[in-house]
């Protein structure tokens, strides 16, 4: 059944709901998207840069932080979507019971899901732009192509949201969660490409790289950040895309099935 | 009955509602009208069906078959519209914890699309008729169950409906919050609204309702105004004898009036107080006592004591 029938505009008062929330506690969750990449980039730039030496992006060599700011991006962008819709939106879901209050209202189920994971992409932006202001300032960014990093943190944002989602439709309990932390977020952390380039891994492994959607992210911010090749960042958003797209059927499948009975 | 049915123009419209949990029939094929302005109450023991039923009138679990219109309109293919003049009060607490009591209703409002000044109008107004003003901004996870529960019913009726859904109003809470409770809901009956409720409270059904459903299995067992199904099922008074002897057994079987035995009491069901004269002093001095039948002496009368 396709979900478009289903969905209105009042979808927007549910994220406005989200966003109020956020915003009542704006300086605990602003806080994380500014200090951590300093600390990253301190630790990782003067720590383990002076060792790597210099690194090669799309023809130009750069210095170790400056190669793994983007990454560092996406991996925020990753964390704040997956975690939003899945342990946020499942205890709204399940424990606060926010969703039954919803659909006794004219909001479909649609409307709520799709609310949803715009809030967690929307979330994730938030945190680029906070974030960007301390890469920026290091000036690791380019500009105005580092402007892109908006579109494509909503959109990778879309890319774990959807995913996080379908997990949440289909978990019993918020202990399960760690389970696709462990199997899908941690591993794809490591071969994102956002500390070493992913080529250099065994096959079997590149190949797993570039399934996952955290990968094809971190090579678009890098491109954005840094410059490099405009078309393989291209291919990525367009596979982010349909990564998200693929996800948010299934997940307002998974949650029909598990609301709506 | 039919006719005065027809007549007055019907809320809620179901016949032959069914609701299938794979394969297995929780509504089964139930039939009733909800006339505008009375208060209808639905009775049934856990596991009647009472729930589900009030879920597929206000368009939250599809019917697996029959009809079901609210306000004259198709609740499959016009939900939105219908769930935009209803309000619902649901069982569960399900109010939003990150928000205060005045966001909470304000935020509702939103999700009916109604514009910012007319909703802190109506915030205000619902704030005071439920006594909330002072705790406007208090934490709902700080409120107690009475307080919760009146502003449950304060943001069900945040969008001026003409039909409210109580599923079990006033379970959980002490004497004093369910009169408060009972009190606005005459009020609001007063005001025309029409009012769908559960309960497991015979008191609340018999002091609410003007119609009552008594349901058990997915099926109607009974229906009508409480003080019908008093006269028709238990008579006006009820005999009940403690710790009943065989030959007061006896005696009670020869009577010939009505009376379910359940081991430690005996209850008689007379017409009258004079109709249990004589059998009174056939009892001699045992222990008993006789009293108005009430609604909750139908409803086991009619759904069986064991429990479930």
């Amino acid at each position: 059944m396709s979900p478009w029938g289903n969905i209105s505009w009042r979808l927007w008062r549910v994220w406005a709901r989200n966003a109020a929330v956020y915003m009542r506690t704006w300086r605990i969750n602003f806080l994380p998207p500014l200090a951590e990449p300093a600390l990253y980039i301190w630790a990782f730039g003067a720590g383990l840069g002076g060792m790597v030496g210099r690194m090669a992006v799309g023809g130009n060599f750069v210095g170790y932080a400056a190669y793994i700011a983007p990454g560092l991006i996406a991996a925020s962008v990753m964390w704040q979507a997956f975690y939003e819709n899945t342990y946020a939106s499942f205890v709204r879901m399940y424990y606060q019971k926010t969703f039954d209050a919803m659909l006794a209202t004219p909001l479909s189920l649609e409307d709520v899901i799709t609310a949803e994971v715009l809030w967690g992409a929307s979330k994730s932006l938030a945190g680029t732009m906070l974030m960007s202001l301390v890469v920026a300032a290091f000036g690791f960014i380019r500009f105005p192509e580092g402007l892109w990093l908006a579109p494509l943190s909503f959109l990778g944002g879309l890319a774990f949201a959807c995913p996080g989602m379908w997990i949440t439709a289909k978990t019993p309990s918020v202990e399960n969660f760690n389970l696709p932390v462990f199997l899908f977020i941690t591993p794809m952390f490591l071969v994102s490409g956002a500390f070493f380039p992913v080529e250099g891994l065994p096959g079997w492994a590149v190949i797993l790289a570039k399934v996952l959607p955290l990968y094809h992210l971190t090579r678009a911010c890098r491109w954005a950040c840094l410059g490099g090749s405009g078309l393989e960042a291209l291919t990525s958003a367009a596979y982010l895309a349909l990564f998200a797209g693929i996800f948010y059927f299934m997940a307002v499948r998974a949650m029909r099935k598990r609301l709506i009975n | 009955m039919r006719e005065k049915e027809s007549a007055a123009p019907a809320i809620i419209e179901a016949q032959g509602l069914v609701k299938s949990f794979a394969g297995a029939a929780v509504v089964d094929g139930l039939s009733f009208c909800v006339p505008s302005g009375r208060i209808f109450g639905i009775l049934g023991p856990n596991g009647a069906g009472k729930t589900t039923t009030i879920r597929m009138v206000y368009g939250f679990s599809p019917k697996s078959q029959g009809l079901l219109r609210v306000f004259g309109l198709d609740i499959d293919t016009r939900w939105r519209e219908i769930r935009s003049r209803i309000g619902v009060c649901q069982q569960d607490n399900t109010l939003d914890p990150d928000l205060t009591v005045e966001k909470n209703l304000l935020v509702f409002a939103s999700y009916f699309s109604m514009p910012r000044a007319e909703a802190k109008v109506r915030t205000e107004e619902l704030l005071d008729f439920f006594a909330l003003k002072e705790r406007k901004d208090s934490d709902v996870r700080e409120l107690s169950g009475g307080l919760a529960r009146r502003l449950m019913l304060a943001r069900a009726l945040i969008n001026q409906p003409e039909l409210l859904i109580l599923d079990e109003p006033t379970s959980g809470l002490d004497p004093q919050s369910r009169n408060q409770v009972w009190d606005r809901l005459l009020t609001l009956r007063a005001q025309g609204i029409t009012i769908l409720l559960t309960t497991h409270y015979m008191d609340e059904a018999a002091t609410l309702c003007d119609d009552i459903l008594i349901m058990d299995h997915g099926r109607e067992l009974v229906r009508g105004t409480p003080a019908e199904l008093i006269a028709r099922h238990v008579g006006q008074v009820v005999l009940e004898l403690v710790e009943p002897d065989q030959q007061a057994r006896d005696l009670v079987t020869a009577s010939s009036l009505t009376y379910d035995d359940l081991g430690r009491r005996l209850l008689v069901y007379a017409s009258s107080f004079e109709d249990l004269e004589l059998l009174g002093e056939r009892l001699g001095n045992r222990r008993r006592v006789a009293r108005p039948s009430t609604l909750e002496d139908v409803f086991l009368r009619l759904t069986g004591r064991e429990l479930r």
